[in-house]
């Protein structure tokens, strides 16, 4: 495939402490299509962010990429100079965080904050770049953003700043977007704006986006893939419908259980005991071993890659179909 | 026979004082300010039931949480638990049994334990506190007996809080609010701080303990599936005052109030059933200025005049207390 946008092979993240080298994320492949949305969805400290932060070049130190590749339009990224990296950074990645209050400069007004970044990319004048920064302002629904450019981060609420996140984010024209839970500190009726918003603008500016959430809701209404992550491995990946409606992993399948859905009405939720592992105390094998309901001997000894398992690819030896006929 | 419920909720107001300091009103000429965090809620639980309240941030859901408990005094109307009233009783000296009889659990699992004290002193504070066991013998069986009920191990009692997972420190706090054998509990957000896997399990738990104690429950939280899984009765918030109070389930198959049905439409759709979804517009008002009339007006489809002027009462409407003109009115 020499269409991906974003190539993601093997990627391997590690941080060294004194107690040994931990292993955050392990063996990571994905691609992300142009125009595609891939959302990314675990439990806390499965690596969703890690992943994300991984792309970007952001991974905070001791934390460094030991093994894989990113390649960006075919371009390797994860071996770049910090000074080349950064161009890349906003030009061709643009990045959403979670805390719009702490991505955001305090001391600039967004007006400043938005012309800094078009002019830093884009060879435009200082009044094409204002001009551009208001343009985007009015497609986040700002109103009256020819007044508000002007003003700084704190007279904008919540919802508010996170849309000129994603105006800055957007501001460089990037080809991919990284947004790292973009909706969580968000109330719902704000989430469901800026989800509609995040969507509709990635489509007209034909950006790719790298959603990593823990809501599955919104990976349900937005993303074309998904790929799920339990203890710094993908787990299973596929098309959002077929891993929604026919899980393959029994992680998943315990993940979509234990939501509340509007819709059900049962008195209990799908409980998976235990919780996830730790990085110190990772389990042999398939790291969902101990709370797996289908767990038989190969899955305590042998890591399973990913496996065909229908519409979806999942790291599970229950899709191993040869050996499983052997059995 | 007329069932008596255990909580009476009426009228209840809790005002702050948010002034700046007296020398910046005076250098500055600033006004004293007040928020009006919960104005005239009115509702009753009734024995072994769960209410649901949610509402956005700001609603003063979880001021409504600490007001029952006696966290904060209320400054209008009054709450009665098993005809009692809160207020003069948690002031006066015969506190201790009606404390004992409520409890609370709080949103985050992080914060609500001492990281200094075992587990085994967490969750005995409240039964020495109480004077029920004084014993250490009989003290130690019994936090046993209260981490087991919650699926914790007994040995887990030596151990601290740091050594537990988010949602194994909520169950702890779980453990702590059951040690007195109370009737009432008042959950704040009790799963918001876990993930989806965790939340089930503390959901679980807390459904069973309910059916096997009678438990009731006050229940906060601004997820409505997690609503509609552990309540009876929802009341919906919106800048401090209830906007609607039904059963689970008329409120979930036809919401009558136009901010309720914005709050189902808004939630992400996991099955991605392709339900109509009319999109959400607006933000939550600054509590400091309310808009007049309705407070909802602002962003409600449905506004005229009298909305802007007049502000709706918590009336009852084919069996589902609603505080809107529109449908009052039959206009929607």
């Amino acid at each position: 495939m020499t269409s991906a946008l974003l190539e993601v092979r093997h990627l391997r993240v590690e941080f060294p402490t004194r107690h040994g080298t931990l292993t955050a994320l392990d063996d990571i492949s994905f691609d992300i299509a142009p125009g595609e949305i891939l959302g990314v969805v675990g439990e806390s400290g499965a690596g969703k962010s890690l992943t994300g932060a991984a792309i970007i070049g952001l991974l905070d130190p001791p934390g460094r990429v030991a093994g894989g590749e990113i390649r960006f339009e075919g371009r390797r990224i994860d071996n770049l100079p910090y000074e080349e990296m950064r161009k890349v950074r906003g030009r061709s990645i643009g990045a959403i965080f979670q805390d719009p209050l702490t991505s955001l400069n305090p001391l600039y007004t967004i007006g400043q904050q938005l012309v800094e970044t078009i002019q830093t990319h884009l060879s435009v004048s200082a009044q094409e770049a204002r001009r551009r920064a208001v343009r985007l302002l009015e497609e986040t629904g700002i109103q009256a953003a020819e007044q508000r450019i002007d003003q700084y981060p704190h007279q904008f609420s919540g919802g508010m700043r996170q849309r000129v996140v994603i105006a800055l984010a957007l501001a460089a024209e990037p080809k991919l977007i990284v947004a790292d839970e973009p909706t969580t500190a968000l109330d719902v009726s704000i989430q469901a704006q800026i989800i509609s918003l995040l969507k509709r603008l990635c489509k007209d500016h034909g950006a790719a986006v790298m959603l990593v959430t823990h809501d599955m809701g919104v990976i349900a209404e937005t993303s074309d893939r998904v790929a799920v992550m339990y203890a710094g491995r993908i787990a299973e990946i596929g098309p959002v419908h077929d891993v929604i409606h026919a899980p393959a992993h029994p992680s998943t399948v315990g993940l979509m259980g234990s939501i509340p859905a509007m819709d059900d009405e049962r008195e209990r939720l799908l409980q998976i005991d235990g919780t996830m592992p730790r990085l110190t105390a990772i389990p042999r094998g398939c790291a969902f071993n101990p709370r797996c309901p289908h767990v038989f001997d190969r899955c305590r000894v042998q890591r399973p890659d990913l496996l065909d398992a229908g519409a979806t690819r999942a790291a599970c030896w229950l899709h191993d179909v040869p050996a499983r006929e052997v059995a | 026979m007329i069932v008596t419920p255990l909580v009476e909720v009426r009228d209840l107001g809790k005002i702050f004082n948010v002034s700046a300091p007296w020398l910046n009103r005076v250098v500055e000429r600033k006004p004293k300010q007040y928020v009006h965090a919960v104005d005239g809620v009115s509702f009753s639980i009734e024995r072994g039931k769960t209410l649901a309240l949610v509402g956005e941030s700001g609603c003063g859901k979880s001021t409504v949480a600490r007001l029952l408990v006696g966290l904060y005094a209320p400054t209008a109307g009054g709450v009665q638990f098993d005809g009692k009233d809160i207020a003069n009783t948690l002031s006066g000296s015969h506190a201790a049994p009606l404390r004992r009889r409520m409890q609370m659990i709080f949103q985050d699992p992080y914060a609500s334990l001492n990281p200094r004290w075992k587990v085994l002193d967490i969750i005995a504070e409240p039964l020495t506190e109480h004077g029920l066991i004084t014993d250490t013998k009989a003290l130690k069986e019994r936090v046993g007996e209260l981490l087991k009920s919650v699926g914790l191990a007994v040995a887990d009692m030596e151990k601290f809080p740091h050594q537990f997972s988010g949602g194994q420190r909520q169950r702890i706090s779980i453990a702590r609010a059951l040690a007195t054998q109370p009737e009432f509990l008042v959950c704040d957000e009790p799963t918001s701080a876990l993930d989806v896997s965790v939340q089930a399990q503390v959901l679980n738990i807390m459904k069973d303990l309910q059916r096997k104690q009678g438990l009731t429950y006050l229940f906060i939280s601004h997820n409505l599936a997690v609503v509609r899984h552990v309540s009876d009765q929802v009341g919906v918030m919106y800048l401090g005052r209830l906007v609607e109070l039904a059963d689970k389930a008329s409120l979930f198959a036809q919401p009558r109030h136009p901010y309720t049905r914005m709050l189902l439409d808004a939630i992400p759709d996991i099955h991605m059933s392709g339900r109509p979804r009319t999109p959400v517009h607006g933000e939550v008002p600054n509590p400091l200025s309310p808009p007049s009339g309705c407070s909802f007006h602002p962003r409600c489809p449905h506004a005229n005049a009298r909305c802007k002027a007049e502000r709706p009462a918590l009336l009852s409407i084919k069996g589902v207390q609603v505080a809107c003109h529109a449908v009052q009115e039959g206009r929607i």
